[in-house]
C-alpha cells in the first residue's frame, strides 16, 4: 500500500517536472519554425516581354501571377511589374480596361488595383538588368527599384517568346541565359537576396536556367529545350489566345493557396504535367540549400511576416514638451487665396474675331494646279511658255 | 621596270601605313575607357585581419587593497585573444587594462548614498572615451550596492564592482588574477561579445554554426544603412466613435529625438507621421468570454501586417529602409482588444513587432468614456505610454541587443536618452565591424567583376570612389586597432558610402550585345575588302622576288 502510494507520488512528480521541459521544447520548436526559412520580407519581379495584340496571353500570364502574389500578401511597394505593352487599353480590345485569363470572360485579372512600374517601351533588357542589379540612376523613384536585402526572398517571373538560351524583349532585343546568370551572381555578391525562385514560361524555357551558378536559386520552366510552350484557349469574343497552358494551370493551383496554407514546392513541381501541358515542365533545385519539400509556397508567393511579441517597454516619466512654436508666423497677414477664373466666359463671348494669317495654299490645291499646268504644257508645247512669262 | 617598281613601292607603302598607323588608331579609338583602379590594394583587403582594442580602467577605491598591494600602482596589462573566423577573416581582441587607485574626488563621489547618484557624480568628474570601460572596485562590505548585487552598470561607461574577498597576505599578482575573472564578466557585458562580432561579419562569412539566439538577433536588427526613415502611423478604423488626438510632434521631440541624436554617428534619421482613417486589421479578433474582451492570438498576428502595409505611404524620394510604428485604436464594437502570446497569456505591452519592418501597438480607449458619451468622443492619447513601447521596439529594430547579464548584475535603466553609453558602444563596435566587412566585400567583388568583364567602361568618378573607399577602409581598420571607436565608425561609414556608390553606379552595365562573334561580324565587311588587295599585292611581291632570285641563281649557274 505504501509502496503503491510512493510510486504514484513519484510518477506525479516526474510528470510535473517534465511538463515545463516539454513546454519549453514546444516553444523552442515554434521559435525554430519562425526563423527556419531565414527571410523577413518578400519581393516579386514580374516581367512580360512581348508587344503586340496577338501576344495578349503574355500580359494575361503576368497579370495572373501578379494577382496571386498580391492576394497572398505581397504589397505593391514590394512588386516590380513590367508590362511591355498595354492590352487593357489597346485599340483592338473589344472590352477596354480588362484583361481576361479565362475564356467567356470569367476572370478579369486587370482589376482596378494594378500598379504597373515599367510599361511599354520602358521594358528593355537594360532596365530589367538594372532593376535586378540595382544600378539605377539616382532619380529613379522607389516604386521602380528592387530594394531587397540579404533577408529577402524574391520571386522572378518571366514570360514571352524565347528560344534556346535567350528570351526576346520587345521584338527587337534579347537577353541571353549567360547575362541572366551573371546578373544573379551580382545580386548574390551584394547579398540582394536570401533565396530566389525563378519561373519562366516561354518556348524552350529550361535553357534559361541552365547557366545559373549562384547559390540559393530554384528555377521552374514551362518547357524543356527543343519543346514549345503552348497557349491554352482562345476566346472568340476577344479573338486571341488568353493564357499560356503552364501559367493557366499555375494560376489554378495558386487560387487554392491561401496565406496560411502549408503547400510546398513539391506540389508546385507537379503543376501542369505533360498530359495537360503537352510540353514537359522542368525545374532545377541543385543550387538550393533547403529541401524543396520543406519550402512553403508562401515563402515566395506570399508575404508571411515573422512577428514577435514585444516583451519589454521603457518607462518614460518626463512630460511631453510641446514643440517650439515658430515665432512671428501669426503676425504675417495671409492674403485670402482665390482660384483663377477657369473659364472666362465673358471674355470668350465678347471676343472680336481674330484676323486669320495668310497661309500658302494647301497640298491639294497645289497638286491640282500642278496637274493643270502639266497638261497645258504637254498639249501646247514648251515654246508657248514665253507667252505666259 | 620603274612602273612595276613603283607599283611595288606603292603596295608596300600602303601596307606600312595600314599596319603602323591604321591598326593602332583603330585599337585606340575602339577600346573602352578604363580608369586605373588600385587592384593590388583591393586584393590585400580581401583577407581581413581585424583587431579590436578595448581600454579598460580598473580603479580601486579605499579599503579594497592594503598599502602593500597598492605599492606597484599604476600598472597596466595587455590581454590578447585571437580567433580565425574563416580562411580570409581573422579577429584579434586586445584588452588593455590599467589599474590605479581612486583619486580624492572619486572617493567623494563614491560616498553617495545610492549607486545611481554615485554613477552620476563619477560621470561629472571625467568623461571616458568612446569604447572604453571603467570599473570601480568598492570594498566588499560597502553598502553602496544592495546585498545580492555584485555589479552595478551605470548609464555611461562605468560600472561599480563589489570586490571579491582578498586575503591581505596575497601579493598584487594574485589579487589581480583573482579580480580578472570578475572584470572580464563586466567587460563582456558592457563591451562587445564574440558572438556579436561574428554575427556582424555575416556578409563576409557564411554562417553555418550560429546559435539560434544570435541568428534571431541578426534577422531582427536592420542592416547597416546610411539613413533610416521612421514613420509613426495612427490607425483609426472608427472615426465616427473616436476622435483621436495625439501630440506626435511633442512626443517625438521629447522621447524619440534624444535617442536619434545619440545615434547620429551611426546613421541619418528622418521621422514622419501620418493618420489613417478606416484602416482595419486584416484579421478578425475573437471574443473571449473569460475576460470579456476581444483577443488576437499570436498565430494570427503574422497576417495582420500585410493588408495594412498596402495602405501605408512612404517617401518616394529616398531609398532608405523604412521602420513603421503603428498605433491601432480598436473600433468601438471590438473594444477592448488584447494580444495573447503563445501560452495564451495577456501581453502587458499589448504590442508586437516584425523584424526589419517595425511594430504595432494596440491602444484600448474603451475605459476612457462611458456609454452615454456623445459620439465622436474626444480622446487624448497618452503619448508617454505609447512611446515607451515604440522606443523599446525601435531599440530592437536598430540592433541594440538584448543583454542577458549574469546573475548579480544590475543594469541601470537608460533614462531619457533611451540608450546607455555602453549600449551605444556595443552598437558602434558591431556597426563598425559590419560596415568594414560589407565595404571590403563590395570592393573586392567589384574589382573581380571589372576584371572579368573586359568591356565595362570604368569612368574616372568610379575610380575615385573606389580609391577613397580603399583609403577609408584602411583608416577604419587602423583606428579600430588603435582603439578609437568613434573615428573607426566614421571612416567605416565613409568607406561603405563610397563603395556602395561605386558598385551601384549606373554606368557599370557592361556593353550589351557585343559578344565576340558579333564583333567579327561588324569588322569583317569593313576591313576585308580593304585588306584583300593589299595582301594579294604583298603576296605578288614576295612571289616575284622569289622568282627573281631563282632566275639569278639560274643565270649565275
Amino acid at each position: 500500500m505504501n509502496y503503491c502510494n510512493l510510486i504514484t507520488i513519484f510518477a506525479f512528480i516526474n510528470l510535473l517536472v517534465s511538463i515545463p521541459h516539454g513546454y519549453s521544447n514546444y516553444v523552442e520548436t515554434k521559435a525554430g519554425q519562425f526563423f527556419s526559412s531565414g527571410h523577413t520580407n518578400n519581393w516579386a519581379v514580374l516581367v512580360c516581354t512581348s508587344r503586340f495584340w496577338f501576344n495578349y496571353r503574355h500580359v494575361a500570364n503576368t497579370l495572373s501571377v501578379y494577382r496571386s502574389v498580391k492576394r497572398l500578401g505581397i504589397p505593391d511597394s514590394h512588386i516590380v511589374l513590367m508590362l511591355a505593352d498595354d492590352m487593357a487599353c489597346n485599340y483592338r480590345n473589344p472590352k477596354p480596361a480588362t484583361v481576361f485569363s479565362h475564356k467567356n470572360m470569367e476572370l478579369n485579372v486587370y482589376g482596378d488595383d494594378v500598379e504597373v512600374d515599367y510599361r511599354g517601351y520602358e521594358v528593355t533588357v537594360e532596365n530589367f538588368l538594372r532593376v535586378l542589379t540595382g544600378r539605377l540612376p539616382p532619380s529613379t523613384p522607389r516604386s521602380k527599384r528592387l530594394l531587397s536585402d540579404d533577408r529577402s526572398n524574391i520571386l522572378i517571373y518571366l514570360t514571352g517568346h524565347g528560344g534556346n538560351g535567350f528570351l526576346k524583349f520587345q521584338d527587337s532585343e534579347e537577353i541571353s541565359n549567360m547575362e541572366l546568370a551573371d546578373a544573379f551572381e551580382q545580386m548574390w555578391q551584394k547579398r540582394r537576396y536570401n533565396e530566389l525562385l525563378f519561373i519562366i514560361d516561354t518556348c524552350q524555357g529550361a535553357s534559361m536556367y541552365e547557366r545559373f551558378y549562384s547559390p540559393n536559386l530554384m528555377a521552374l520552366a514551362s518547357s524543356q529545350v527543343g519543346e514549345d510552350s503552348l497557349s491554352h484557349q482562345p476566346d472568340l469574343g476577344i479573338g486571341v489566345h488568353l493564357m499560356d497552358k503552364y501559367t493557366f494551370y499555375l494560376l489554378e493551383f495558386l487560387e487554392e493557396v491561401h496565406p496560411a496554407s502549408q503547400a510546398n514546392m513539391n506540389d508546385l513541381f507537379k503543376v501542369c504535367p505533360q498530359s495537360q501541358c503537352v510540353s514537359t515542365p522542368g525545374h532545377r533545385t541543385d543550387l538550393f540549400q533547403r529541401d524543396p519539400g520543406s519550402v512553403l509556397i508562401t515563402d515566395f508567393f506570399g508575404s508571411v511576416r515573422k512577428v514577435e511579441i514585444t516583451k519589454d517597454t521603457i518607462n518614460l516619466t518626463s512630460p511631453v514638451e510641446p514643440p517650439i512654436k515658430r515665432s512671428g508666423s501669426s503676425d504675417i497677414q495671409i492674403e485670402s487665396l482665390t482660384y483663377v477664373d477657369q473659364l472666362p466666359v465673358a471674355e470668350i463671348i465678347h471676343q472680336k474675331p481674330k484676323q486669320k494669317d495668310w497661309h500658302p495654299p494647301d497640298g491639294f490645291i497645289l497638286g491640282l494646279w500642278t496637274l493643270i499646268l502639266l497638261v497645258f504644257f504637254q498639249t501646247y508645247g514648251i515654246k508657248h511658255l514665253k507667252h505666259i512669262f | 621596270m620603274p612602273e612595276k617598281q613603283r607599283g611595288r613601292y606603292a603596295a608596300l607603302a600602303i601596307a606600312a601605313v595600314v599596319i603602323v598607323v591604321g591598326i593602332p588608331l583603330w585599337w585606340k579609338t575602339t577600346e573602352t575607357y578604363r580608369a586605373w583602379l588600385p587592384f593590388s590594394e583591393i586584393s590585400e583587403l580581401d583577407s581581413l585581419q581585424l583587431q579590436l582594442s578595448v581600454d579598460i580602467e580598473v580603479v580601486f577605491s579605499r579599503g579594497t587593497l592594503t598599502p602593500e598591494q597598492q605599492k606597484k600602482f599604476p600598472l597596466s596589462h595587455v590581454n590578447e585573444k585571437e580567433h580565425q573566423v574563416d580562411a580570409k577573416t581573422g579577429l584579434r581582441y586586445k584588452y588593455e587594462t590599467r589599474y590605479r587607485t581612486a583619486t580624492i574626488m572619486e572617493e567623494d563621489a563614491l560616498n553617495q548614498p545610492t549607486a545611481a547618484e554615485a554613477d552620476l557624480s563619477l560621470h561629472m568628474l571625467s568623461e571616458s572615451s568612446c569604447g572604453s570601460v571603467v570599473v570601480y572596485v568598492i570594498p566588499e562590505s560597502s553598502t553602496l550596492l544592495p546585498e545580492d548585487v555584485k555589479v552595478y552598470v551605470g548609464q555611461r561607461r562605468t560600472a561599480l564592482l563589489r570586490s571579491p574577498p582578498f586575503k591581505t597576505s596575497w601579493n598584487l599578482k594574485e589579487v589581480l588574477s583573482n579580480l580578472d575573472v570578475e572584470v572580464e564578466q563586466v567587460v563582456s557585458t558592457m563591451s562587445f561579445g564574440h558572438q556579436d562580432i561574428v554575427a556582424a561579419l555575416s556578409n563576409r562569412v557564411r554562417m553555418t554554426k550560429v546559435t539560434k539566439e544570435s541568428m534571431a538577433d541578426s534577422m531582427r536588427a536592420i542592416k547597416s544603412s546610411p539613413g533610416y526613415e521612421i514613420t509613426f502611423s495612427l490607425l483609426n478604423p472608427d472615426p465616427k466613435s473616436h476622435s483621436l488626438h495625439w501630440d506626435i510632434e511633442g512626443a517625438v521631440q521629447s522621447y524619440i529625438q534624444p535617442l536619434l541624436n545619440k545615434l547620429a554617428p551611426i546613421a541619418n534619421f528622418s521621422v514622419d507621421s501620418q493618420i489613417l482613417y478606416y484602416a482595419v486589421l486584416g484579421v478578425n479578433p475573437r471574443f473571449d468570454n473569460s475576460v470579456s474582451a476581444y483577443t488576437l492570438s499570436a498565430d494570427s498576428l503574422s497576417h495582420v501586417i500585410n493588408p495594412v502595409e498596402a495602405r501605408l505611404g512612404s517617401n518616394a524620394a529616398s531609398s532608405n529602409p523604412v521602420l513603421n510604428f503603428l498605433l491601432y485604436v480598436p473600433d468601438a464594437h471590438h473594444s477592448p482588444l488584447f494580444i495573447r502570446d503563445h501560452s495564451k497569456r495577456k501581453v502587458p505591452s499589448n504590442a508586437f513587432h516584425s523584424p526589419r519592418w517595425g511594430g504595432i501597438m494596440v491602444y484600448n480607449v474603451n475605459e476612457m468614456y462611458g456609454p452615454e458619451a456623445e459620439r465622436p468622443v474626444d480622446i487624448n492619447i497618452n503619448m508617454a505610454k505609447v512611446m515607451g513601447v515604440f522606443l523599446a521596439q525601435l531599440r530592437l529594430m536598430l540592433g541594440v541587443q538584448h543583454t542577458h547579464p549574469p546573475t548579480g548584475f544590475v543594469l541601470q535603466s537608460p533614462g531619457s536618452a533611451g540608450l546607455a553609453d555602453w549600449e551605444l558602444d556595443r552598437l558602434l563596435w558591431s556597426r563598425s565591424v559590419e560596415n568594414i566587412a560589407t565595404a571590403s566585400t563590395t570592393i573586392t567583388s567589384l574589382a573581380q567583376l571589372l576584371d572579368q568583364i573586359g568591356n565595362i567602361v570604368i569612368n574616372d568618378n568610379i575610380a575615385q570612389q573606389v580609391s577613397s573607399a580603399v583609403t577609408s577602409l584602411q583608416s577604419a581598420v587602423a583606428e579600430l586597432e588603435a582603439g578609437n571607436l568613434a573615428f573607426a565608425l566614421q571612416y567605416s561609414r565613409e568607406a561603405i558610402l563610397a563603395s556602395e556608390r561605386a558598385f551601384f553606379d549606373p554606368s557599370l552595365l557592361h556593353l550589351l550585345y557585343f559578344p565576340d562573334d558579333q564583333k567579327f561580324a561588324i569588322y569583317i565587311p569593313l576591313f576585308l575588302p580593304m585588306c584583300v588587295p593589299i595582301v594579294l599585292s604583298l603576296l605578288k611581291i614576295v612571289s616575284e622576288a622569289k622568282k627573281r632570285r631563282a632566275d639569278k641563281q639560274a643565270k649565275s649557274d
